[in-house]
């Protein structure tokens, strides 16, 4: 069963002058995770605003748990959890007032909403932090509250807008753990995310979107074949290189390269590990000892240069950075 | 009934603010009695009432006016600060009542002008203040003040959803409500202003409230300007007029500001 239905999705601003979403239709299986990755402006936070009833879409229609979003936004209310991409908890109140009163907001009552509150705290392990104001929590702390909260009632959808932006390697890491904790407990997850890195951890599917459309969906895998086949990548000793180019390329049954620098050899291949087994049985028949060896498939990041013809926001931001920096 | 919950969740959530800042309350404070203190003992002197007790009697109508009429930016400021957190964004997204936040944070501000009133009134006291009608219309003209910021609480609403920036907010609600609590006849009579003024003091909102509150107090409004136009004659009529009017335009305005903000 389908979950979230989105179809033909088109949202404008600035009395259409900027088409945000330009007909975007995706939908998530029950129980699994989709992840809709774009760089910063392609719409992903549009969809997930429509979706969780917060934005009105010009034309297209949406379902979330079988529930009309156009026509029924109160009762998709009930159904959702949002975590968005900013932690949206009040910082001078403490983790616990925070979340006792979203629980009574979700009507559960004082002393339910004081339970579930500490059985969330435990959980995200922020009981030590439950009294202290959220003004003295680290990033990925207010993060794992402002996830808290979205869970407060089971929710059967759960969005999540780019949940580690921002956020510095361990937070993302922690992250990552409690997200995949909800995922083996079979939440219904749509994830955005700008870092095709977490879109290969987190998510079952991915959706690549560009400039408000679908530009390709499918398993992390099925986008990396999409893109092209494996390398062989074979590192040895400089007085070696000769030979193993010979021996890499008749594996290959293409011509091998050279990065003279590093002393890589690499030719592609179609048969993954059995063309790898033959390499390195070949190399030890030469008494050739090869100091790193691998099959390199395809990253996401290839993927995202293919299909959009641009890099993704993520190295571009990188890139400029780096620039200034000589600067 | 579910609606009435939510609404005093909410309420109870700036409570909560408050008491853990308590900065804020202090300040907000603080400021108006600076006001009662600065303008009883720097124009005080100077202004001849021919009241009896002075000047102070006649300020301090005035100054609860003023404060009250701050609640405007309070409101603004405090919902543009939600935004920015994307804390409007999790309160939309849940399934309360989708005016539960506005009319919550409305009312919290009112209970927060309570305290504020309570300690200027005292302040006031001190420095000579003495309302000479009965405690019932003393009760009479506090409620009246408390109506009024609660009225201009909404525009409030309306100005911190429209906001891009919580400094701006700010900003535009005290360009706003200074100029309306000057151009009034709040700290000075208004026979000495330019006469298109005298008219806009004439109609002010703020002018027929502190006129109101004078006559609740027990005292005659003598810095109104022309005597027997309809305002200066019933202040308390136009003021409750007035009270509404802004109500039944700014309530539904703000809600449906709340429910489409985004768009």
């Amino acid at each position: 069963m389908k979950s979230v239905i989105a179809d033909g999705l088109v949202k404008t601003y600035d009395k259409g002058k900027v088409r945000a979403l330009d007909g975007l239709s995706l939908d998530v299986e029950e129980g699994t995770v989709l992840s809709v990755l774009g760089p910063n402006g392609a719409g992903k936070t549009t969809v997930v605003r429509i979706l969780t009833t917060l934005l009105r879409a010009d034309s297209g229609s949406a379902t979330v748990a079988g529930i009309d979003v156009m026509k029924n936004p109160e009762k998709v209310r009930e159904v959702i959890g949002l975590s968005g991409q900013y932690a949206a908890v009040d910082e001078i109140l403490t983790g616990y007032d925070n979340l006792v009163m979203f629980g009574e907001l979700y009507h559960l009552g004082k002393k339910n909403a004081v339970v579930r509150a500490n059985e969330l705290l435990e959980r995200f392990q922020l009981t030590e932090a439950a009294k202290r104001p959220i003004k003295t929590y680290s990033g990925g702390m207010r993060r794992r509250l402002d996830l808290a909260a979205s869970l407060i009632v089971k929710p059967k959808v759960l969005f999540l807008d780019e949940p580690t932006t921002g956020l510095d390697p361990r937070g993302r890491q922690e992250m990552w753990g409690v997200i995949q904790e909800l995922v083996k407990g079979g939440v219904t997850l749509l994830l955005t995310t700008q870092y095709l890195e977490e879109a290969d951890q987190l998510a079952d599917d991915i959706v690549v979107i560009d400039t408000g459309k679908v530009i390709a969906r499918g398993t992390s895998d099925a986008l990396k074949k999409q893109v092209g086949g494996e390398r062989l990548e074979v590192v040895v000793e400089q007085a070696h290189i000769a030979k193993t180019l010979e021996i890499v390329g008749a594996v290959s049954g293409n011509k091998a390269s050279l990065d003279e620098g590093i002393r890589l050899v690499s030719a592609p291949v179609s048969t993954g590990s059995a063309a790898l087994f033959e390499v390195l049985k070949s190399l030890d028949a030469a008494g050739i000892h090869a100091l790193d060896v691998g099959l390199k498939r395809p990253s996401l990041d290839d993927v995202f240069l293919a299909l959009t013809g641009h890099v993704a926001e993520e190295k571009k931001a990188e890139v400029e950075e780096k620039k200034k920096g000589r600067k | 009934m579910s609606a009435v919950n939510d609404v005093l969740i909410i309420t109870r959530r700036q409570l909560l603010l408050l008491s853990r800042v308590p900065e804020v309350l202090i300040f907000s404070t603080i400021q108006p009695v600076m006001f009662v203190l600065l303008f009883r003992y720097v124009f005080g002197g100077s202004i001849e009432t021919g009241q009896p007790g002075g000047y102070v009697q006649l300020l301090m109508p005035g100054i609860f006016v003023q404060t009250v009429a701050f609640t405007l930016a309070g409101t603004a400021s405090g919902l543009a600060e939600d935004m920015k957190k994307g804390l409007i964004d999790r309160f939309r997204s849940l399934p309360i009542s989708q005016s539960a936040l506005v009319i919550g944070r409305t009312l919290g501000d009112s209970l927060l002008n309570i305290v504020v009133l309570a300690v200027m009134g005292i302040a006031g006291y001190i420095v000579g203040w003495r309302p000479s009608s009965g405690i019932g219309s003393v009760a009479l003209g506090f409620i009246f003040l408390l109506f009024f910021g609660y009225a201009l609480s909404w525009v409030g609403v309306l100005v911190g959803l429209s906001a891009s920036d919580a400094r701006v907010v700010q900003n535009v609600s005290f360009i706003v409500t200074f100029p309306l609590t000057f151009l009034s006849n709040a700290f000075a009579p208004t026979t000495g202003m330019p006469r298109a003024l005298q008219y806009f003091a004439e109609w002010n909102p703020v002018s027929t409230m502190v006129a109101a509150c004078r006559e609740l107090f027990g005292l005659e409004n003598q810095f109104g300007a022309t005597a027997g136009s309809f305002p200066s004659e019933n202040p308390l009529l136009t003021s409750l007029i007035y009270m509404v009017i802004i109500m039944v335009i700014f309530i539904p305005l703000s809600v449906r500001k709340y429910r489409n903000y985004a768009d």
